[in-house]
């Protein structure tokens, strides 16, 4: 890949990440997200679905860039794209909040607009007794949280003045954590979806595969022969 | 009573007519039940149907009536629960197409005093369609207002005339693989089962359906005839019923055989009792033509008929009767 064309790709890559927003703001603009039968259960799963297959393709791009020497400036998408699944899931996060939990959003924005700034505040109240409730006994509602708290760590920790800060060992050892999202992302998924329905199995599917090329790869690494890369590095 | 001109009725779609014959004798076999309990059969007139493919019932109005705003038609029938077609809410609406509803018949057997089969059309006039709104509460918390078109499903087994020994009502659905492509793709294994105890079957609430919203009944609704059981959650009103057995023990069920920890046979609405996965305090009322913000209203108790049922459940602890 030349240097040249990275810049043109990575707004490409851009675009294909910010797109499923764009098509949710021509969905409201056309009243085809209104008329939905469900719109608050469509906006869930769909930026859920979006969530899940960006951070999907964010864990295919380690073991792409294996394949070959060649394709080793991949690794240049892969803190961008991690990000983007971090922000569908915040988005997705923040549509439980704010549309799932049964949060009136027409009251608390009538409220904001007659001057009652703490209208949106005491409409939180009043949901929150039903999320306190969630979080403490849906097992569905915890392995979400948790696979958010871990993308919101590792979005904080992404830029390179907090990977030197933190040390290159530190940094990789946390990062890893993607997986633990990633797995509890897949689970998540299956714990919501009532018995008989098989919509997570693809994503499963994929995230398996990803995770045993990753263990192929380190059994490789450990007892296979010395990979090209690691001849070279020891070369020089 | 679908009526169409000859010209747009498939060749696949016309009656044999060894069916047809069995049709008059069913029928005959029916009417002549009838006449012993001194009801005259009320045929609907066909009128210009509003949504393609469906045709407008007569209806006679009801009692049961909603103050309630009514959910859109066009949301009823885009929104279902209807595993044979698809496990999401929306594949039913764009797969359903593949079903006939015509020829139609219903087998009625066990216990009852004289097994048959009936004629779809010979139960759709077997009683004026009433216009009843009911509050339609699925299990995944969220809900609907539905005006349906049926009779009680009482004056079907009184007709029956069901033996002394018959405590419970099976229904079984439609399974067949050539118009349900997806049939068995989903986890449950087909066909779909529900039940009721005889005097939850019996309570006048319970209604057997035909129609909603002044017309038949789309194929994603459960078109041709499906039961509506108000007070339980949706998956207790089973569509598209090919068979009813009157039995002596409680019948297997489709969600409860899959999982009975969360799906009881009751499956009464009951805020106080949650689902294992989720709240079923609330539910997301899908009433609103064009507004995206769902309002959350409070479950009520049996889904607002406690008055109605509750006394069907004295004395059984619904924690434990869930």
């Amino acid at each position: 890949m030349p240097p040249r064309a990275i810049p043109y790709l990575k707004a490409a890559v851009h675009l294909f990440c910010i797109n499923p927003v764009f098509y949710l703001v021509h969905l409201y603009r056309s009243g085809m997200l209104a008329n939905q039968a469900d719109p608050v259960n469509f906006l869930t799963h769909y930026t859920g679905d979006w969530a899940l297959w960006i951070l999907l393709a964010d864990l295919a791009i380690t073991p792409v860039r294996r394949l070959s020497p060649k394709l080793a400036w991949l690794i240049r998408f892969r803190r961008m794209v991690g990000e983007y699944a971090f922000f569908y899931a915040t988005l997705h996060l923040l549509i439980y909040i704010f549309l799932f939990s049964g949060y009136d959003v027409p009251t608390a924005w009538a409220g904001l607009r007659a001057g009652h700034l703490m209208e949106p505040l005491h409409q939180l109240r009043l949901v929150w007794p039903t999320m306190l409730d969630d979080l403490k006994k849906r097992w569905f509602i915890q392995i979400g949280l948790l696979s958010w708290l871990i993308l919101l760590a590792l979005a904080v920790t992404s830029p390179q003045r907090v990977l030197r800060a933190m040390g290159g060992k530190n940094w990789q050892r946390l990062h890893r954590l993607v997986y633990v999202a990633g797995i509890a992302a897949c689970l998540h998924y299956w714990l919501l979806v009532k018995a008989g329905v098989r919509a997570p199995l693809k994503d499963t599917v994929v995230l398996s595969v990803l995770l045993l090329a990753r263990i192929a790869w380190s059994a490789w690494k450990k007892w296979g022969r010395p990979t090209p890369a690691v001849r070279v590095a020891r070369a020089a | 009573m679908l009526i169409r001109s000859s010209s747009n009725i498939p060749s696949s779609e016309i009656t044999p007519k060894s069916t047809y014959d069995a049709y008059r004798r069913d029928r005959r076999s029916f009417l002549a039940g009838l006449g012993a309990m001194g009801a005259a059969a009320m045929l609907p007139a066909v009128a210009h149907a509003d949504t393609p493919g469906l045709t407008r019932l007569k209806t006679v109005s009801s009692n049961y009536k909603l103050s309630e705003t009514t959910t859109p038609e066009s949301k009823a029938q885009s929104y279902n629960n209807y595993y044979e077609f698809g496990t999401d809410k929306g594949d039913p609406s764009r797969n359903a197409h593949t079903m006939h509803v015509r020829p139609w018949a219903v087998q009625v057997e066990g216990l009852v005093a004289k097994p048959q089969t009936i004629g779809i059309d010979t139960l759709i006039n077997y009683r004026p369609l009433e216009d009843r709104t009911y509050r339609f509460r699925c299990v995944e918390a969220w809900s609907m207002v539905i005006p349906w078109n049926g009779y009680p499903l009482s004056e079907f087994i009184k007709a029956m005339n069901p033996l002394p020994s018959a405590k419970y009502i099976q229904f079984i659905s439609l399974a067949d693989k050539a118009q349900m492509p997806l049939l068995g793709e989903s986890g449950i294994n087909p066909p779909y089962s529900e039940g009721l105890r005889m005097d939850e079957a019996m309570n006048p609430l319970t209604l057997l359906t035909f129609g909603s919203y002044g017309e038949t009944l789309a194929n994603q609704q459960g078109a041709p005839i499906r039961v509506i059981v108000p007070w339980k959650y949706g998956f207790k009103s089973p569509k598209a019923i090919v068979k009813i057995r009157f039995v002596k023990d409680m019948p297997p069920t489709t969600w409860n055989d899959l999982d009975a920890q969360e799906y009881g046979f009751y499956s009464n609405v009951n805020p106080n009792y949650d689902n294992a996965r989720w709240s079923q305090a609330h539910e997301r009322r899908l009433d609103s033509a064009s507004s995206l913000f769902a309002k959350t209203v409070p479950t009520l108790m049996f889904n607002g008929y406690q008055d109605q049922v509750q006394g069907m459940y004295a004395g059984m602890d619904l924690r434990k009767n869930y």
